[in-house]
């Protein structure tokens, strides 16, 4: 097939368009003096064909959740449901506008009601927000919250958060945006957080722990409980990081565990799609024992989004936990864990694996086991999507040297988990039969290997 | 069975041997069971896709939407016309069931994208740099107040009361917890006090948020703004509606720093306030103080173009505590829709569109003032919006409207107190001139 690599803009012609719209039924009206644009947007004249035709064109060099396996290793990237896409695009949902009279908007209301009552039953808490549109926004809302809370208690010397040195990125940059001090904590032998190094660094200027559980090695954390206890003791506040909820719905909750606040990434646990890097959700829960984030609520933290949030994500979610139920929730958590272990079974023999014990739903490999040429987890990477596969999440947590996590999620096959095995496993071997074809990887995509210097020396962002 | 997970009771049992265990449960061993769940959370039973379909569905029957009602409410949200190959194109499963573009080689098609979108963005911001979105028009004014007070230094943003009430909310939520003074420019006659501007802006001001067309559909005075604000060496934070660019001034002719907006109206559905985007463009020399993610082209090994996520040391997975924001996830399908809304459009679609709004709400505005029953709340250019007053209450009129299958404009009494009751209606190129018609002649009949 032909190769495409045109810009939009390299299609124009003048006096080409794509639209057409009603003739204007109004007399004109005179324009105001000095107001005017005085040069012409860059903007292309294309067909309707143009459009489609590339558009489609650039669609196919994206991989995605519906063309295979893309383990991406805590983003939970499961299949997204077609109903729920159907659910989010009926006009009853996609033409209502936020500022509409509550009487007309009764069935929005009840949806986003019902997906607060079930996203509590299923957390152990009490009352939430859907405003947040991602998890990192989710962070950063839960994080006012602490805040706030002890400084309505006259507590104003409060500013530090633990976060454990396995965190997201995200942690630690919410945690400054929110005005607080960043203290780390290093994780144990067996990657969960070291229970004397968090005692040195508790006291009376903690205002509280910032958690993923499991965490980003995939691992629960059994001392959960004696953590959350050590922390309240001092007068802290935990906090949930929901992206590896997915290995715990109807299992156990957040609530029961301790924790005060909890975020939930809709885009990943509740199957919303990711498009391409958003839009997600980031709902935060609460055990009431913080603020409400509603308005007119004199402690409230006030709004952290434009109306309710990002309502077309709410309705996806709340189409997937009608169908899955209870029962559904469930078994996806119990699947999405055995396919981890299956797969982290299938490789460690050949892929170096620092924690060895039973993981959560996903798991972080460092490395190639027998490497005497010396082949990165990028290179690894890249090796693999000459084989059609989406890569894992590489060189994160930072704590495994030459990290690459792997999720499978539950929506994927034995067949398709022993397909990306075996791809892995070959890998493993070229790196040693047949080290450069793996170091010049990739050799089948639409680009290869790319000057990433170069774009950050000399940026070129626009056309 | 679910139909979302393909895993049969046989390979369950497969997955079970393979790991030496004789029971699913053994694999949740290091939950403590005084934590384990012992009854299942109580949600109703499982549901078909017929069954889902028929309770979404009587949802959607209890909410009165723009398919049924002729709307003439705006206020930040707004029903413009959505070509269908923004539809198609974001439907294509290629884009909405990928993620961030980690992995460049097989996300050529969300970086090319993006790349565009960065481009269109600032072909009609006339800014020099442009991100990859941001949450919504509210979280961009929060990113560019921090990026102001990164740059300069200072410590205080001004932010006029004409900028969406909404936005400033979300604005004093954010600067509040990153300890920035945030002081509000009182609104005179529908526009920003330009005598105040003058007296509040200082040496310690980082920036001034304003919003042209401003929340009432006035067309601010930017010259007089930027002259104020530049004179002490503070930045000009400019909101605008993007698609009032096709036809208007733009930040960059302006002189605006930082051009920020609500993305919405660029082929994005109303969706009862979200998902949206944010939009966030600057000029070069703030291109590394910004938020998110940024593509740039470069080359591949054998020399043909590509795209990479770039100036990456800016962001939170890199610099953890000391990135520019925590943004990770954006808008990035609400971009796409964007990008290709303006594709379809072209630059005669995005002038045609605005003109067509401009003379529609001036039409609506002069047949409802026509009698003198109502009037215009001030007497300013406007482009799309307009501030109406009279002397029956907003409830009865909005009731009166709603009979007759009309969602009314907004009341923003609620908003501005002083500036007693009124509503703002909103007139976009999907109104009529029958539909205008008919508003006036329900509004003219009211005792």
């Amino acid at each position: 097939m032909k190769e495409y690599n045109k810009l939009i803009l390299e299609c124009s012609r003048p006096g080409r368009t794509a639209y057409r719209l009603p003739e204007s039924d109004v007399p004109e009206f005179p324009l105001p003096d000095g107001l005017l644009r005085e040069r012409e947007p860059e903007l292309p004249e294309v067909s309707e064909v143009d459009v489609i035709r590339h558009y489609t064109n650039l669609s196919r060099k994206n991989y995605a959740v519906d063309i295979g396996m893309y383990p991406l290793g805590s983003c939970t990237m499961k299949y997204n449901p077609r109903i729920n896409e159907e659910a989010a695009r009926m006009s009853g949902f996609s033409n209502i506008h936020p500022l509409q009279p509550a009487e007309t908007v009764q069935g929005a209301l009840e949806l986003m009601a019902g997906t607060e009552k079930m996203l509590c039953e299923l957390t152990g808490m009490s009352a939430f927000t859907l405003q947040p549109a991602a998890g990192a926004q989710g962070e950063i809302t839960g994080l006012m919250m602490i805040r706030a809370y002890h400084r309505h208690r006259g507590d104003e010397k409060r500013r530090r958060i633990i976060i454990p040195d396995s965190a997201h990125g995200t942690n630690p940059a919410s945690a400054s945006m929110a005005g607080m001090e960043v203290v780390e904590v290093k994780s144990d032998e067996e990657g969960g957080m070291d229970l004397d190094a968090l005692q040195e660094v508790l006291n009376d200027e903690v205002a509280g722990l910032m958690l993923t559980n499991p965490n980003t090695l995939g691992l629960f954390d059994k001392n959960i409980v004696k953590i959350a206890d050590m922390v309240h003791k001092t007068g802290g506040l935990l906090y949930y990081d929901g992206a590896n909820a997915n290995a715990i719905l109807g299992i156990t909750r957040p609530g029961d565990m301790g924790f005060d606040i909890v975020h939930l990434n809709l885009h990943k646990t509740f199957s919303t799609p990711h498009g391409g890097g958003g839009p997600g959700s980031g709902a935060v829960v609460h055990n009431g024992k913080g603020y409400v984030l509603e308005e007119n609520r004199p402690l409230s933290i006030g709004k952290v989004k434009s109306w309710y949030g990002n309502f077309g994500v709410v309705v996806r979610a709340y189409c997937y936990i009608l169908s899955m139920g209870a029962e559904g929730l469930k078994a996806a958590s119990r699947i999405a864990v055995l396919n981890a272990n299956y797969m982290k079974e299938m490789l460690k023999d050949y892929y170096k694996l620092p924690y060895d014990r039973t993981c959560m739903h996903e798991f972080v490999l460092g490395g190639l086991k027998n490497n005497p040429y010396g082949i990165t987890a990028k290179q690894i990477a890249k090796r693999l999507m000459d084989y059609g596969l989406h890569p894992p999440t590489t060189y994160f947590p930072l704590i495994v040297h030459e990290a690459l996590m792997v999720e499978p999620t539950e929506t994927e096959s034995v067949e398709s988990m022993e397909e990306y095995v075996q791809a892995l496993i070959r890998i493993a071997q070229e790196a040693v039969a047949d080290p450069d074809v793996v170091k010049t990887a990739p050799h089948t995509t639409v680009v290869k290997q790319l000057d990433e210097v170069q774009a950050a020396r000399n940026p070129v962002v626009k056309w | 069975m679910f139909p979302y997970l393909p895993a049969t009771p046989e390979d369950e049992t497969k997955i079970l041997e393979k790991l030496g265990l004789h029971s699913a449960e053994d694999v949740f061993e290091d939950i403590p069971p005084s934590i384990r769940l012992q009854k299942d959370p109580n949600l109703e039973r499982p549901k078909s896709e017929l069954e889902v379909e028929r309770i979404l569905k009587d949802l959607c029957s209890r909410n009165l939407d723009a398919e049924r009602a002729v709307i003439f409410l705006g206020a930040g949200s707004y029903d413009h016309y959505i070509p269908s190959t923004v539809r198609y194109v974001t439907g294509r499963s290629e884009f909405s069931t990928s993620y961030t573009p980690y992995q460049p080689e097989v996300s050529q098609g969300t970086l090319q994208a993006i790349f565009e979108y960065q481009s269109m963005i600032c072909a009609i911001t006339g800014m020099d740099v442009s991100n990859a979105s941001l949450y919504d028009g509210a979280s961009a004014a929060a990113e560019a107040a921090r990026m102001a007070t990164n740059r300069t230094r200072r410590r205080q943003i001004l932010v006029s009361e004409t900028v969406h009430p909404e936005t400033r909310k979300v604005l004093s939520t954010f600067l509040g917890c990153h300890g920035i003074a945030c002081e509000v420019l009182p609104v005179k006659s529908g526009v920003t006090d330009m005598e105040m501007l003058e007296e509040k802006v200082s040496r310690e001001t980082a920036g001034v948020i304003l919003q042209n067309p401003n929340f009432f559909g006035f067309f601010e005075d930017i010259g007089s703004a930027e002259k104020i604000i530049h004179n002490k060496k503070g930045l000009l934070i400019l909101s605008v509606d993007p698609i009032s660019l096709g036809l208007f001034k733009t930040p960059g002719e302006w002189g605006a720093d930082i051009a920020i907006g609500e993305g919405q109206s660029l082929g994005n559905p109303m969706s009862f306030g979200g998902p949206y985007l944010g939009f966030l463009a600057c000029t070069k020399s703030l291109m590394r103080k910004m938020p998110g993610r940024i593509v740039g082209q470069t080359r591949d090994t054998e020399g043909k173009r590509g795209f990479v996520s770039t100036l990456q040391t800016r962001e939170q997975h890199i610099r953890r505590e000391k990135a520019t924001s925590n943004i990770c996830s954006n808008e990035s399908l609400n971009a796409l829709a964007a990008s290709v809304y303006l594709a379809t459009m072209g630059k005669e679609g995005l002038k045609e569109v605005a003109r067509q709004c401009y003379d529609k709400a001036h039409y609506a505005a002069s047949i409802l003032t026509a009698s003198g029953k109502y009037r215009l709340l001030y007497d300013h250019p406007f482009f799309m919006e307009f501030p109406v007053v009279g002397a029956p209450s907003d409830e009865r009129i909005h009731e009166a409207l709603l009979r007759e299958g009309i969602l009314g404009g907004y009341a923003f009494q609620k908003d501005y107190p002083q500036l007693g009751h009124g509503i703002l209606y909103c007139v976009t190129e999907k109104r009529t001139k029958q539909e205008i018609h008919n508003l006036q002649r329900i509004l003219e009949g009211m005792e």
